[in-house]
């Protein structure tokens, strides 16, 4: 019953919400009324995963939502799961979803009848990067031996990753396109279970984020080749790019915060502040520099409209990797 | 020796009064929420995380620990008293609990579990303590191929069971196999057997979901017919002497508990598995090498012992994939592994190097969280059974009402719901032509996991069949797996061929 009437109060401030859009003294009067689920469209202990579980961890520590955060992860089907689930909470405040790329991959490689311009963009808080990584004990040290390398497997060649069609298998297709090579593309269901298989040599190479390989990198057991990014990584000076050498390979990862269609925008905007007193505080800040992020905040329509344009970039993108195999 | 230094100073931070006061409060808190259907640790430690930053890092998870611990006793509680299991690692609780508490012995059977898991918890951590250094490297070694064998092994121990019917056991897997396959194609992401274009089962269907169902609604509907109306009271209660009774009786599970315990703690370290299957494969093992397998399913005080052996063993090892690869073997590991970055902790590799007093502090409290839980525990059984004395119309409302609650509250969906009432049904005509249960959930639980290891491991060796016998690990498990399944059969020719002779002689 009190459900029902909370449901209808909420409709009805939603409704006068809307006719006073313009009203941001509304922000301030909405508040969780229960415990928020944060979806992660993504297995434990991948790179989305362990992010999203920070975000919570810093909106606890700094008390900078009223209600606890419980992150829930969803990760079946590269995030097919999660999108299913947020598109079935319509009009619910109380959740938010830490997205990644498949965010735009996953509804356009099958039909899960789920469109997410009708989601609610709420915010970007980093791009993420990708790193080219082989198993310390190989004799690999540059992208030309591993080049050589792929090439000598004759297709044999283990690539590990999350789900087909996600960032990882795009940026695998990436270098077969580029440099003609035949890879074995190896799905897992998040990106540690890709970097632990990595380092227990039952894949041959990775295209894992920094912050997944962070800790295996540092004891030693696996060794960064080139990275995907524009510049040189702080925590890898000694990297090299694939634009410096030649190869103009680019690949960031969005880590983005959307909420259900429909949410009230006096919700909305709770969870905007929310997101930008986090994007503010110190813990962040200091890990963006760490683990190889880039911190850039984007929210509302912004968010919406570089959504839109991303998700027609990995249309061709997915074109591309498809005629490749 | 220097091993022994570390531990000591961890337990002098983890027996300070006022850390023993937080794994008191931790492991109370723990039990009844584990107790509540459709709660489980994971909502403990996630309700309780934010409190954490305000006591220092190595109390906090001293408390973290202590829920989780808690957690995992009280699952068995309503497990064995209602039939519901209070959280998923305690499903394979309910397959003789239930029965037991039924006959009047519940009592026995929350000391068992109890018990069992004081074993389970002491033994593995005892493990965690010595090796969990060069175990991080077994872990390791488990790749899809592995995983695959390992499951196909816990399949092996359900199947051609004395007792049990074979043809039946292998019916109710490949169902369970088909109720797995339901939602997105792990891989592809593809929708399959969306029945009736429902939208729930784009999610899949939760294991938790059908054992309420079978176990908790299908347990009423069946208890309902045999008693008829009349209002009967479970003559549960238990006195000092019956505790003491009972602790000897668990003397005689020794080899049961070892074995979970060193099951639980290697299932539970491998990233893929956790507390779950550890269980239920536990349970299909002393079943196997019982002496008495057909009192299995009926009440036997083995079958409460193994699982809750192996839940609790398995609670610990998940630990170890999260401290040293910093990759969590559950959901729960998943929160303590959020909580941990947020101390400025990197799990790891490094961590046991970077961070001694922290790893030791975290260690010694599991010491100490095992023990206050199996007290408060014992202290509260009087209490729960206390609870099974309502009258039966009463009990029964009360049991459905919080089957439905279990269902609901993990999903927040009426989809599950109905699902529920279904399955109960279901349930109750396939205990009425005497359908083995368990085999069914076993699969519902390792199904997604055998099908992803299946597909990663052809996709890794472009279809080569043979990669599962060639790796020297995955391989030896296929040859157990093919052991175990031959050797109730050989058992069985045994007894025929005994049969045979004893006419002659």
């Amino acid at each position: 019953m009190t459900l029902k009437l909370t449901r209808r109060l909420s409709l009805a401030l939603a409704a006068s919400a809307a006719l006073a859009a313009t009203a941001p003294a509304f922000a301030s009067d909405w508040k969780p009324s229960k415990p928020v689920e944060m979806v992660i469209m993504a297995g434990q202990g991948g790179g989305a995963d362990r992010l999203a579980r920070l975000f919570q961890s810093i909106i606890q520590k700094e008390n900078l939502a009223s209600m606890p955060i419980l992150p829930v992860n969803k990760g079946g089907g590269s995030g097919a799961e999660a999108l299913r689930y947020l598109k079935d909470k319509e009009g619910d405040n109380h959740v938010i979803m830490a997205t990644l790329n498949s965010l735009y991959t996953t509804p356009l490689r099958t039909d899960i009848g789920v469109n997410i311009e009708e989601f609610t963009p709420i915010a970007r808080m980093a791009l993420d990067t990708f790193v080219l990584w082989v198993n310390a004990d190989s004799d690999i040290y540059t992208l030309d031996d591993y080049v050589a390398a792929v090439r000598a497997s004759g297709g044999q060649w283990k690539m590990g990753g999350t789900g087909t069609g996600q960032e990882d298998s795009l940026v695998t297709s990436m270098l077969e396109n580029e440099f003609g090579l035949e890879i074995t593309y190896v799905p897992f269901k998040g990106g540690g279970d890709v970097a632990k298989n990595l380092v227990g040599g039952h894949i041959d190479s990775t295209v894992n984020n920094p912050s997944e390989q962070l800790g295996f990198f540092t004891a030693g057991k696996s060794r960064p080749i080139a990275t995907f990014t524009p510049t040189r990584l702080a925590a890898f000076p000694d990297t090299p790019t694939m634009t410096e050498l030649g190869h103009e390979l680019v690949y960031d990862m969005q880590r983005s915060f959307v909420a259900p269609a429909g949410m009230a925008p006096e919700a909305v905007a709770y969870y905007t502040e929310m997101f930008e007193k986090l994007n503010a505080s110190e813990e962040w800040q200091t890990y963006t520099s760490e683990k190889s992020l880039a911190p850039d905040f984007l929210t509302g329509d912004a968010l919406g409209e570089y959504f839109l344009v991303e998700r027609e970039k990995h249309a061709s993108l997915l074109e591309m990797s498809e005629q490749g195999s | 020796m220097e091993l022994l230094g570390y531990l000591g100073e961890g337990f002098a931070t983890s027996l300070m009064p006022i850390n023993i006061l937080i794994v008191m409060i931790g492991v109370t808190a723990g039990l009844f929420i584990g107790a509540m259907p459709g709660l489980g640790s994971v909502n403990g430690v996630a309700i309780v995380l934010p409190i954490t930053f305000i006591v220092p890092p190595s109390s906090a998870i001293i408390l973290l620990c202590a829920i989780y611990y808690g957690a995992m006793y009280g699952g068995a509680i309503s497990s064995i008293l209602l039939g519901i299991p209070g959280a998923s690692t305690a499903v394979a609780t309910t397959f003789d609990g239930r029965p037991m508490a039924q006959q009047g012995k519940a009592g026995l059977a929350l000391i068992a579990a109890a018990a069992a898991s004081f074993v389970g918890g002491t033994i593995s951590v005892v493990l965690f303590t010595l090796f969990a250094v060069p175990l991080a490297d077994v872990a390791l070694a488990f790749g899809p191929a592995e995983e695959f064998a390992l499951v196909l092994l816990a399949f092996t121990t359900f199947v051609g069971l004395g007792g049990d019917d074979v043809l039946k056991t292998i019916i109710m897997i490949c169902l369970g196999l088909v109720l797995s396959a339901v939602g997105l194609d792990l891989i592809s992401g593809d929708p399959r057997l969306i029945f009736f274009d429902q939208p729930g089962f784009y999610s899949g269907i939760s294991f938790l979901v059908l054992a309420i169902g079978i176990y908790g609604v299908g347990e009423i509907l069946y208890t309902i017919e045999t008693q008829k109306s009349a209002p009967q009271v479970t003559p549960a209660k238990i006195t000092f002497r019956e505790l003491w009774y009972g602790l000897k009786e668990i003397n005689k599970l020794w080899k049961t508990m070892s074995f979970g315990s060193f099951l639980g703690f290697f299932v539970g370290m491998l990233p893929a598995a956790g507390a779950t299957p550890a269980a239920l494969m536990s349970y299909g093992i002393a079943k196997l090498l019982s002496k008495k397998p057909e009192t299995f399913g009926k009440g036997a005080i083995e079958g409460v012992a193994a699982p809750e052996t192996a839940n609790n063993a398995a609670s610990t090892g998940s630990l170890l994939p999260m401290l040293t690869l910093g990759i969590p073997g559950s959901p729960t590991t998943a929160l303590l592994l959020g909580g941990m970055v947020m101390w400025g902790l990197v799990p790891g590799p490094m961590l046991f190097i970077e961070q001694p007093d922290f790893v030791w502090g975290l260690i010694s409290s599991l010491y100490t969280a095992n023990l206050f839980a199996v007290l408060v525990n014992l202290a509260l059984i009087p209490l729960f059974v206390w609870a099974l004395r309502m009258p039966f119309t009463v009990l029964c409302s009360l049991v459905f009402v919080l089957c439905l609650v279990g269902g609901f509250a993990p999903s927040q969906k009426l989809h599950d719901v109905w699902l529920i009432v279904g399955f109960g049904v279901v349930g109750y005509v396939l205990r009425k032509a005497d359908y083995p249960m368990a085999p069914l959930v076993l699969a519902l639980v390792l199904g997604p996991l055998m099908e992803r290891s299946f597909r990663q491991t052809l996709i890794a060796e472009q279809g080569n069949m043979m990669a599962f016998v060639e790796r020297p690990i995955s391989g030896t498990f296929m040859a157990i797996a093919a052991l175990f399944f031959v050797l109730p059969m050989l058992k069985h020719v045994k007894r025929l061929l005994r049969r045979d002779l004893s006419p002659a002689e």
